[in-house]
Parts: structure tokens; sequence; C-alpha cells
């Protein structure tokens, strides 16, 4: 299994969920080597047995040319000759020495037949340009064209000879998304061919973009079936402005697997429309959330009378932030004793704040910027309602959360999550009407704040990661006979 | 002789509008016209219209042999006089032909037997002079909203005046006992209880267009042979059934038409089957036995019981404030204003209620069907915003920053 983060290590959903999916497995018998680009050494290793890139030795093959003196016959007819030409030029420190150049056809999108390194090549002509660092990798492009007209004649020319020879060597990862992240995702790439030629297993299964190509490498080294885990594409990301490098990341990746596993119908659905998926290589297995998490319960802290309605999480597009001021301001209008509370950050929060003032609402919307750990608990144990009214949400664990630590929840139809918590209120994140509405209704009816809280505690409490792992050891026998 | 008693049930709920809190204190009308309005026409052309017309042929083809009941709530009428008034004249037309009886119930199709017996009784009162002057009999049989009985209500209704009652054949009434037979509620001294034969119901109501149900398809003639068949001892068979049965819950094409009109030839050629209205049956038949009903029993789901309309907290509290409005809405009446009571009236229905239920949320079908909200938690928004919006009007616009908000 390939994912880019595993706990305790983590910046969002994407880590806990493969952690959880992780466990699944486990109680289905199921054996996970799980390969991050960074092991800390501190990770749970109950379930999977966690192999970090950096502690990985990549043997590589190098090709340097020789220039041989050489005799040889050319034939006369004139011809134009068009080349393309890639050339992977592997700068290093000491040795082999920078001239050493290897010739590697484009890319072949479509073709099955392509050999991993040729994926990491193209991989890393994706790449935007960066100082070049010790294990630099990078591809450069030429077109030539030439004109040759000459008698055959026999003549002396220098000949350039292939040698090869084997080197070893350890890349260092800094994980998770920083600046250099398409450099990380290749080089992870490549760790991972190197640990799919020496592990034995049955499947490769890489959980979003960043694993895609070393899963698609993996999958050729060893000739096993490939799934791909879609947590969030690049739509729900970035609205209908993708980044195109990550796009087509992806677009190879799910062309490449057999079989896509979703954690939504919803997800599902982008991706048939955004990318074309087949809609028979689709399979929806929903996140769930552990014991543990539904264990944790904060005593509840809350200082002050009013009810607070809270937004936790990335103050980005996708979450919607601005739906929910819209709403807060219908609610204040006529119940002003409500507070509104925005807990995270993100490039929309300064928009946010300065909204929120301009909308007259400074007095009733609170900021509390990043919250982790403790804090999130906190926030929770005092907040009465919980709105998540995101634009495009693949599943959104942090309902389930919330329900569990006793907080009834608003959700966006346009979410995972809506799929299989019924006792959410439902809404379409643009119906700010029908958020205040909901949210009113919540405050104004106890019955209602009572049933949602009482089913959907019944509801998060039978989801469990045992199910999910058993859906997915059903897919993974569709691919293992 | 063994009769066959048919009773149809006609109802259409008035359906509210989606109403926001911020609709309350803004809005003239609570309801969805455009909505109910398509529903009426739509039902009354493939099942009121259709099976009247088909009803009425079987009756004159048999000479009178052929004998069937409905009850058309107020609600339904209501609708029909907006929207379909042709559906009434052709009720009418049935009801000439006196072998049509029509039951009583509460007019709005409410649980107020179960909260208000003044209610109840008012309900009823005004339902059986409606149908009085509309098909020209005043009920003597009286089928309470979902077949919901006790013998609390069964003695309600004998008060009443009503001589029968019908009432849901459920195991856990009878036990061993057959639905049969004419029983006699505890506590009542006149009274019959005509109860549902769930069995040959259902092959009619669910099971007849069911592919995978060993019987399909079901003609009229093995039907009627079953019928025929019954040990001696079982007087009557009560087929009680909604009458959108017939063309809107199975369509046209299940064939549910040809067989409602080959059934009655079929029933009567056994030679020991004969039609009865329940009217005509109660007069017949003297009871065999008591029955006691402490517990309520409906008709309705495999529990029989009040859980579709009363059964999680959303509909209990919705139910318990509309009814704790009821004194002031009618104190306003008495008073010279019956606007608010005469709305009151329309979120008694117990339709909206019904739309709160959660029993079967994962594969509630059945009642998904029937609900024009998206999810249960919605239908309670609405009719809450609906119900603040009544009780408002009539107890006047309370301190909106007064009121309590329900928060930790």
């Amino acid at each position: 299994m390939l994912g880019w983060e595993f706990p305790p290590h983590i910046t969002g959903g994407l880590a806990t969920a493969c952690a959880g999916l992780c466990e699944g497995l486990a109680k289905n018998a199921v054996e996970v080597t799980f390969v991050v680009p960074r092991a800390f050494g501190d990770e749970d290793q109950r379930f999977a047995r966690v192999l970090g890139c950096n502690e990985v030795d990549v043997e590589e093959e190098l090709v340097e040319h020789v220039e041989v003196p050489s005799v040889r016959t050319v034939e006369s007819e004139p011809r134009e000759v068009r080349q393309r030409v890639h050339r992977l030029v592997r700068r290093a420190s000491a040795t082999p020495p920078a001239s050493s150049v290897s010739t590697v056809p484009e890319w072949p999108m479509a073709s099955a037949y392509a050999t991993a390194e040729e994926y990491v090549a193209w991989l890393a002509s994706l790449a935007p340009e960066r100082p070049a660092s010790q294990e630099e990798t990078e591809a450069v492009v030429e077109v030539r064209t030439e004109l040759v007209a000459q008698p055959p004649r026999t003549e002396l020319f220098v000949e350039r000879v292939e040698q090869r020879r084997k080197v070893s060597k350890r890349y260092a990862f800094n994980g998770f998304y920083g600046p250099d992240l398409f450099g990380e995702v290749s080089r992870y790439a490549l760790c991972v061919a190197e640990i799919a030629a020496r592990e034995a297993f049955d499947v490769v299964h890489a959980h979003d973009w960043m694993t895609f190509p070393a899963g698609v490498v993996a999958a050729r080294k060893s000739g096993k079936p490939l799934v791909v885990h879609v947590h969030a594409c690049e739509y729900d990301r970035s609205g209908d402005h993708p980044d195109e490098r990550i796009r087509e990341i992806e677009r190879m990746g799910l062309e490449a697997a057999r079989l896509v596993a979703c954690v939504s119908h919803y997800t599902a659905s982008v991706l048939q429309r955004r990318y074309a998926v087949d809609e028979g290589k689709l399979r929806v297995v929903h996140n769930a959330v552990t014991r543990k998490e539904q264990a944790e319960r904060t005593a509840a802290l809350k200082h002050v009378p009013e009810p607070i309605v809270l937004f936790l999480g990335r103050v980005t597009f996708q979450k919607g932030p601005d739906y929910f001021l819209e709403a807060a301001q219908r609610v204040i209008a006529v119940e002003p004793r409500v507070k509104f509370v925005i807990a995270g950050s993100g490039d929309m929060l300064p928009k946010m704040v300065e909204r929120a003032a301009r909308m007259g609402l400074a007095r009733h919307v609170h900021f509390t910027g990043f919250l982790k750990g403790r804090d999130v608990e906190k926030i929770y144990s005092m907040a009465d309602i919980y709105v998540m009214p995101s634009v495009s949400e693949p599943f959104g664990i942090s309902p389930l959360e919330a329900l569990a630590l006793d907080v009834p929840v608003i959700v966006s139809r346009q979410s995972g999550v809506a799929e299989v918590l019924r006792n959410a209120l439902k809404v379409d994140f643009w119906d700010v009407a029908e958020i205040a509405n909901k949210i009113l209704a919540l405050l104004k009816y106890p019955a209602l704040r009572e049933h949602v809280l009482a089913a959907g505690r019944d509801e998060v409490r039978a989801m469990s990661w045992d199910e999910r792992g058993k859906k997915l050891r059903e897919i993974y026998s569709e691919l293992v006979r | 002789m063994r009769s066959v008693v048919f009773y149809f049930q006609v109802h259409q709920p008035m359906r509210l509008a989606h109403f926001t809190f911020f609709d309350i204190g803004t809005k003239s009308s609570w309801f969805d016209d455009a909505e109910n309005a398509r529903i009426a026409r739509r039902v009354a052309e493939k099942c009121y219209l259709p099976m009247n017309r088909q009803m009425l042929a079987a009756i004159r083809a048999n000479e009178g042999r052929f004998r069937i009941a409905y009850s058309v709530t107020g609600t339904a009428l209501d609708q029909f006089e907006r929207w379909a008034p042709e559906v009434i004249e052709s009720f009418q037309e049935l009801a000439a032909t006196g072998c049509v009886e029509f039951l009583g119930e509460t007019s709005h199709h409410s649980l107020a037997a179960l909260a208000s017996l003044d209610e109840f009784d008012a309900q009823v009162i005004a339902q059986a002079e409606r149908i009085e002057k509309l098909f020209g009999r005043r009920p003597t049989t009286f089928r309470n909203t979902e077949l919901v009985i006790t013998n609390q209500i069964a003695r309600r209704a004998e008060e009443l005046g009503f001589q029968a009652i019908l009432g849901e054949g459920a195991d856990q009434l009878l036990g061993w006992r057959s639905p049969h037979r004419v029983y006699r509620p505890e506590g009542c001294e006149k009274i019959k209880l005509l109860l549902r034969s769930y069995k040959f119901s259902d092959d009619i109501a669910f099971r007849f267009s069911n592919k995978e149900w060993p019987e399909y398809p079901l003609s009229a003639a093995r039907f009627a042979r079953w019928l025929a068949e019954l040990g001696p001892k079982e007087r009557f068979v009560g087929l009680f059934m909604d009458y959108e049965t017939f063309g809107e819950h199975q369509w046209e094409e299940t064939g549910i038409f040809r067989f409602m009109r080959e059934l009655p030839r079929a029933c009567l050629d056994t030679g020991v089957l004969d039609f009865k209205t329940p009217r005509e049956l109660a007069a017949e038949l003297d009871p065999v036995a008591r029955l006691d009903i402490p517990r309520p029993i409906s008709w309705a789901d495999a529990e029989r019981d009040l859980t579709a309309w009363l059964g999680n907290q959303m509909q209990k509290a919705a139910h318990d404030a509309l009814y704790q409005l009821l004194p002031d809405v009618v104190r306003l009446a008495r008073q010279g204003n019956s606007a608010p009571y005469e709305k009151w009236k329309y979120l008694s229905t117990s339709d909206h209620v019904y739309y709160m239920c959660t029993k079967w949320f994962s594969d509630g079908d059945v009642h998904k069907y029937f609900s024009p909200y998206a999810t249960p938690h919605d239908a309670f928004i609405s009719f809450m915003n609906v119900f603040d919006d009544l009780a408002r009007s009539v107890r006047g616009p309370s301190d909106v920053a007064g009121e309590p908000l329900t928060a930790k």
C-alpha cells in the first residue's frame, strides 16, 4: 500500500483514513506493507508494516556513453531527419560526469507497454524548474531537423558506446507537501520501484495522486494489479481550475489502475465526469471512524451562554466558508444571540475576516485560526451545531467526529459523508437560506436536536473500519485469483 | 354463504409547502397548492375515475349483487371539489345504486382519537354530516384513521351512534382466533367489530404485481376459489385497502384493473360467496366473542402499531405541540375567529407526522414513496415552522428574543 502520510504524522484526513483501512484489512486477514516517503520510526505498526523511502537503498543503473573511434559506410540518399530526443540527465556532485546521458522516448501516453523507467523519466519531465541538488533528475527535450544528402562512402567516425554501471544511493525526503513536491513524488516512485522488486505482495494499492506514479511503476515492475484510491481529486481541491500536472498524473493513474476505490459515490461520479473513468472500474469504500475517536470525549467546556455554530476546517474555496458567513448573516438577522465560529486557516481566511466585518458580523463571528489536537476537541465540546458547507467534499470525516462528541451536524449534499449519515441535516452548499433555516430549526426545536444526536450517534457507532476492510478485501479478490 | 366485504380508503393529505423559518409570519399560505392539485388530478385520472367507472359497471352487470364500501376523507373531498369535481360526481353515481356504503371517519384523517376525544367527536360529526349531504346517507360504520383502534375508541364510536367499527385483524390481537368472524371490543355494548383479513387483502394490495410471489400472476378465479374453500366457520372476508392500490400503487399494466373486473363474477360463480357492505354484514351477524384492545392497533407496517406516526422524538414533539395549541384555537373559534382552528385541522392530518418517520430510514421505500420530503428531518422542520406560524398568530407574536434556544 502506497500512501503519502501515516499517523501520527498527519496533515489532514488522508493519513487517518489510510490507517483505518490498514486496521480494517488486518481484521480481515490481509497483510499490508505501507510505504511512506518518510518514516519517522514512531508509526503505529499494529496493523501494517510501515516502510519509509528515506530508509531504502536504491540500486540504480546509470548509462554512460564512451566515445570510441570506428569505421562505417554511409548511404547517399538525401533525406530529412526530424528527431525528438529526450535526455535524462543525472547530475551528481562527484560521479558520474555531467555528460553522462541516456536517451529515452517520450512517454507514450496511453501505452500499456511502457516500462517503469520510462514512466519515471516522463514524470520527471512534468516537474517544474527547480535548483539542481545532489540527486537531481532532469529531462531535456530537443527537436532536431536535418537534411542529409551524401554519396555512400566509408568514413572514420567516433562511435558512442553504452556503458552501464550500478550505483546505490539513498534519497532524502521531507515528506508532506513542500515546495519540491513533484521532485519528491518522482523520487518516491523510484524508491517504490526498488521496494516492489524485493517485496512479495499480490496487489499494489496507491492512495491519491502523489503515489500514483509509484503505484504504476510498482505494478509494472511486479506484474501485479494496481488499485488506486481516490480520497480527493484535483477538482475537489481547485474547483474548475486544476493544476494540469496533477490532473495529468491523476488521469494516468486512473487509467493504469485495474480498479479504482472511491471514498463516496459522489467522488465516483466526479471521476466519471471529469476523467471519463469507466464506470465498471469504480468501487465505493466509504470512510469510517475508529473506536478510539468515538471514545474520546471532553467534558463540556462551554463558558458562554449563547449557542455556538461551528465551521471547522481549512478556510479554502473547497470548504465553502463564504456560504457559512452568508447563512450566519441570515440567522443573526432574526436571532442575534447566536455566535458563529470559524476554526481553521487557509488562503481565504483574510478575505473572510474582512467580509465578516463588512457584513456587520464582527460581533457575531469569531475566528480561531488553525486548531489542532486538544483544541479541536475543545471547540467541538463548546459547539452546539457543526456546519460543513463544502462545495465539493469527497468524504468529509469531521461530521462523524462532531456527532461522536454530541454536536448535531448540517452537511452539504455535495459531500460523501451525506451518503452514509442519515441523521445529518442536509443542504445544498449554495442554499444559504436553507442552511440558516436548519440552524434555526436545531436551535428552536429541541426534539430535532435530540433525535439527530441520538440516532446519529448510533449510526456513527455502527460504522467500522472492519466493514470497510471487508469491502476492500472483496475488491482485491476481484483481481487476485 | 360467506360474504366478501370490500372497503376502499380514499385519502389525499393537504401537503405543506417547503416552509422555512424566514417564512414565518410572512406567507399567506402553508400549502403546496400546485403539488396538491397535480397529485389530485393525476390520481383522479389513473385511479379514482377509471376504478369508479369499473365498479359502477360491475354493480350494474351483476344486478346489485356486487356491493362495496368507501371511506373518503374530508381533505380528499376538499381537493376534489377544487381540482377534480368529476370525482365527487362519480362517487355520487355509485351512491345512487344503493349498493355502496360510505363510512364515517375523522374529517381530517387525524390522530385526534389518541389526543383529544372532544376534537375526535367534532371531526367525526363534521365528516358524517358532509358524507350525508354528499351521498345521501349518514354513516353507520366507523373506520378510524389508519384503522387505529382501542377499546376506548370503539366505545366512543358506539356513543356517537355507529353500529360497526373496522379494525386490523392483527395477530397480536387475535392470537388463535379467526379474522373472519364478528367480534365486540371490551367495554362496548352494541358496536360490532369487523376485522381486515390482512392475508387476502395484501394478496391484492401488495403481492399482486410481485413477480417473485409463487402465486404470480394471480387470477380472479383462483383468488375466488381461495375464499370459497375457507372453513365453514369463516363467515366473511374483510378486504380493506387503499383505493390508490388500483392504478397508482399498482399500475394498470400489472393487470390489476382486469383482476377487479373479473373478481365479482368469479366470486358469485362459486355459489358460496356473496358481497355485503359492512353495514349489511353487521346487521346480519352477531359477535362470537369479545376482543380486548388495550393498546392501539393499526393496519400499518409489520408492527401494526403507532410507530409509523408517533415512533420518534420528532413525531411526538410535533404531535404534542399541535394538541397543546388546540384549546387556544378552539377558544378563538368560539369567539368568532374560526380561521386558526380551520388551519389547525389541516395540520392534524396524520400524514404530516408520517413523513417524519425514521423507522425504515434505511430501506424505507414504502414511506419514502409517499413522502414529499427528502428526509424525515426536513418534514419535521417544515411542519414545525408552519406550526410556529400558527402559534404566533394565535398566541400573539411573542418576543422572539425572549424565547429559549436549545444549547448545551
